[in-house]
């Protein structure tokens, strides 16, 4: 499917050998080394997080993470994939929960084992603050928990390196639900809207040009009115 | 500026001076949209639809002569993978009141309002190929439409819709679609989605193509990912069942006529296992992985159209197949990115399509089947795209030109995801436009369903992706995530309603070897198996001395 000039890495998936072309990302290049992914491989754009990596170049004390489908091979990369992380999560009742300062702890306690070494900031393929949002969450800071966490995509990278084996994703999500539901809130217009269509406000409209002929409905929609303000 | 080395190879630097020349004097520069007649004729000459000999009448079955592209085709004059006698009908695996094939928005949506319709969660299994919530619906970048600002109203909306689907689409799931807009963002808010909103706490919108109104709720980039995770949170809240890894490969029928459950394929094990249901949902989305005439894909890696294959075996009826929805702006560089999506959200905030040299050429909001038309017309009818280094076409679209109309910031707030995908590949968006081309994105046509998601047979309900009929034969931007969940609660409703009092028969696969009756009397002869379940991307090298020893 490819057209490739690029020249040839050696990399090592899970410790076999492959001559791979450089420009691959690792998720093409393992593919192109024969794999076939069932496991380890998701929406394929950065979006899902099913493709968490782990690698070390050779010579290189450092364990880097990476999404397989964004990273692209370097020489001399040993590659390991971790398709699933064994993560607690805790269940809840989001409509009996209040967003106070205890219920991040009440939820997930070992948040207090909290060493603020960092390692899971280094080891999010998103970039994200993870370690400022558990610390966040731990002051009971559910905003701010929040809004740093948006970007996380769950890929399990960072619960599997804490040595405080927090789960940093999933106190995320219960940051982000406390604080959409209860502190950002509903908006108004949305609620009324609703509570128009519930009365029936449109159906006469609606229906009636559920019935008009498609001359008619296409005479409507090429004259009809438009505001993007 | 001074630092940042572009990212794009030598040879485009040229083209990319027009464009920073012509930068200034585009701000705020209206295009005029085309008339309906210009539209027409751009998309009779350009638009992969209108490309007759892509396309094939199928063979088989009660859709016979129906025109569908030469893949969907391919899929459906195929053989069941399975055969009757290998299944052991009598031994259940799983024995539920409903059965969800398929995790993302539709699914995840319809096991929750089965819950809620009173089905014990027990008594759910959703069954997922990949993991829980791996699918389309999590890629989903520029937002959710729904009418619920003073200056829209389901009426507005109604009529957007089905103008740009060209009058196909079926007025009641319309219909359902703009009155149940509204409550599905409530529901969203309710169960901490956390959208976009302004200063005053009123939602942030945004306008896609062919809206007449701002409509777009969006979630940064990542509205599906936010949205879907939370789902997934709640399903796992609520206990509902789901077992992942596992396709649905054929539905299973009983002696009544109605399809009472799937047959199911471990991913990891390659078993077999049986699973009886009252009510079935076919959640399983499009078929982006079908690469439709060659082009690349939006789509997630399960996106194989299995449900289609299914369904039909089953003896549901399709609708709307001959129509592909091609976004107009998937990304052409750099090679590692190469057909992933560039959201519409950001021509929705002032990022236009430009070509070689430097001139805005259409209207950037026109209907993704007019704009992708647009745009392949620039690159292969008037030849003024960029060629890149594989010999791909594409042109700029302008993004830098987002923070000079919203304020300088605006790219990394709203477009967190685009920002950072292109940053990992050395390109700056602030600073650098995208080269693009239209890409696969959405199976327009479908199963077909009626309001409450019941399909032609007995026991199966439809939602999402898979189904036809919703969007006519063109969809607009941020009406499949509003599809989601407005016909995945529904199925679920409904599913749940008639699992309380249906009673299931005598299974059997009956069905599977009237099909292949029916291949044969449509005189198709082929060695090909389907549904596919996952695509095929391994090195042509590796395959060709691949040896099958089991």
């Amino acid at each position: 499917m490819m057209e490739n000039n690029a020249e040839y890495v050696t990399i090592y998936v899970m410790g076999k050998k492959h001559e791979v072309p450089g420009d691959l990302t690792i998720m093409k290049a393992m593919e192109y080394a024969g794999h076939q992914f069932t496991r380890g491989a998701g929406c394929r754009g950065g979006f899902c997080g099913a493709c968490a990596t782990i690698y070390r170049k050779k010579g290189s004390y450092k364990l880097e993470g990476a999404l397989a489908c964004q990273k692209i091979v370097e020489d001399g990369m040993y590659i390991a994939q971790i398709p699933f992380s064994p993560a607690e999560k805790t269940t809840y009742s989001l409509d009996e929960l209040r967003p106070d300062a205890n219920t991040m702890l009440e939820y997930y306690p070992e948040l207090s084992r909290c060493l603020a070494c960092n390692t899971c900031t280094k080891a999010c393929p998103q970039d994200i603050m993870v370690m400022d949002y558990v610390q966040a969450s731990l002051r009971g800071d559910v905003t701010q928990a929040a809004k740093l966490s948006f970007d996380c995509l769950n890929c399990g990278l960072c619960a599997v390196r804490c040595p405080a084996e927090i789960v940093p994703y999933n106190v995320g999500t219960l940051a982000r639900r406390l604080y959409a539901k209860y502190i950002d809130g509903p908006s108004q217009h949305v609620l009324d809207r609703v509570k128009e269509v519930e009365e029936g406000k449109y159906d006469e409209e609606v229906t009636k040009l559920m019935k008009v002929s498609k001359e008619e409905l296409s005479k409507l929609y090429n004259s009809r009115e438009i505001d993007l303000r | 500026m001074s630092d940042y080395v572009s990212g794009y190879p030598e040879y485009m630097q040229a083209s990319l001076r027009n464009v920073e020349a012509t930068r200034a004097g585009r701000v705020g520069k209206k295009f005029t949209p085309m008339t309906a007649e210009e539209r027409q004729r751009v998309l009779e000459e350009y638009h992969p639809d209108w490309k007759m000999d892509q396309k094939r009448k199928l063979r088989v079955g009660p859709s016979k002569g129906e025109l569908m592209p030469h893949e969907v085709a391919d899929i459906l004059e195929a053989h069941c993978k399975i055969k009757p006698d290998q299944i052991d009908l009598s031994k259940i695996d799983y024995d539920v009141d409903v059965l969800i094939i398929g995790a993302g928005g539709a699914g995840l949506s319809a096991a929750l309002l089965a819950t809620e319709n009173g089905i014990a969660p027990e008594d759910i299994l959703i069954v997922q190929k990949l993991r829980l919530g791996d699918a389309n619906s999590k890629m989903s970048q520029g937002g959710i439409q729904a009418a619920d600002h003073p200056n829209d109203s389901p009426t507005i909306h109604y009529l957007d819709i089905i103008g740009g689907g060209h009058y196909y689409n079926k007025p009641e799931l319309v219909e359902a679609m703009v009155k149940d807009g509204p409550d599905v963002i409530k529901w969203h808010e309710e169960l901490g989605v956390l959208y976009d909103k302004l200063e005053d706490g009123t939602m942030q919108l945004a306008s896609g193509g062919g809206t007449s109104r701002r409509r777009m709720h969006s979630c940064k980039d990542y509205t599906g990912l936010e949205i879907t995770r939370v789902l997934v949170d709640e399903v796992i809240n609520k206990e509902i069942g789901y077992v992942e890894f596992t396709s649905a490969v054929e539905f299973i029928m009983d002696d009544k006529g109605q399809v009472a459950g799937a047959v199911l394929y471990d991913m990891d094990s390659d078993e077999y296992k049986v699973a009886r249901a009252k009510s079935t949902i076919l959640a399983t989305g499009g078929f982006g992985r079908l690469h439709i005439q060659n082009y690349e894909t939006t789509n997630h890696y399960g996106a194989t159209g299995d449900g289609i294959v299914m369904a039909y075996r089953a003896g549901a009826n399709l609708i709307h197949l001959d129509s592909t929805q091609f976004h107009p702006t998937g990304s052409a560089y750099p090679e590692q990115i190469v057909g992933q999506l560039c959201t519409e959200k950001l021509r929705g905030r002032g990022a236009q399509p430009v070509n070689a040299d430097g001139e805005l050429f259409v209207y950037p909001l026109e209907t993704r089947d007019v704009e992708a038309s647009a745009l392949i017309r620039e690159c292969y009818g008037r030849d003024r795209g960029i060629t890149t280094p594989t010999g791909m076409k594409g042109v700029w679209l302008d993004t830098p030109l987002i923070d000079i109309i919203n304020g300088e910031g605006t790219i990394e707030r709203e477009f967190a995801a685009m920002y950072r995908n292109y940053n990992k590949f050395g390109i700056d968006i602030r600073k650098e436009p995208m080269l693009v081309f239209p890409t696969l994105h959405y199976q327009n046509g479908g199963v077909e369903i009626n309001v409450k998601c019941e399909t032609s047979v007995p026991g199966l309900y439809a939602a999402g992706e898979i189904c036809g009929g919703v969007h006519g034969k063109n969809r607009l931007m941020g009406n499949s995530q509003l599809d989601l969940y407005v016909f995945g609660r529904r199925a679920g409703k409904a599913a749940a309603e008639r699992a309380k009092t249906a009673k299931t028969g005598k299974l059997n696969l009956d069905h599977l070897d009237r099909y292949e009756k029916w291949l044969k009397e449509g005189g198709v002869e082929t060695e090909r198996k389907s549904p596919m379940l996952l695509p095929e991307y391994r090195g042509e090298k590796t395959l060709e001395h691949q040896l099958k020893l089991l």
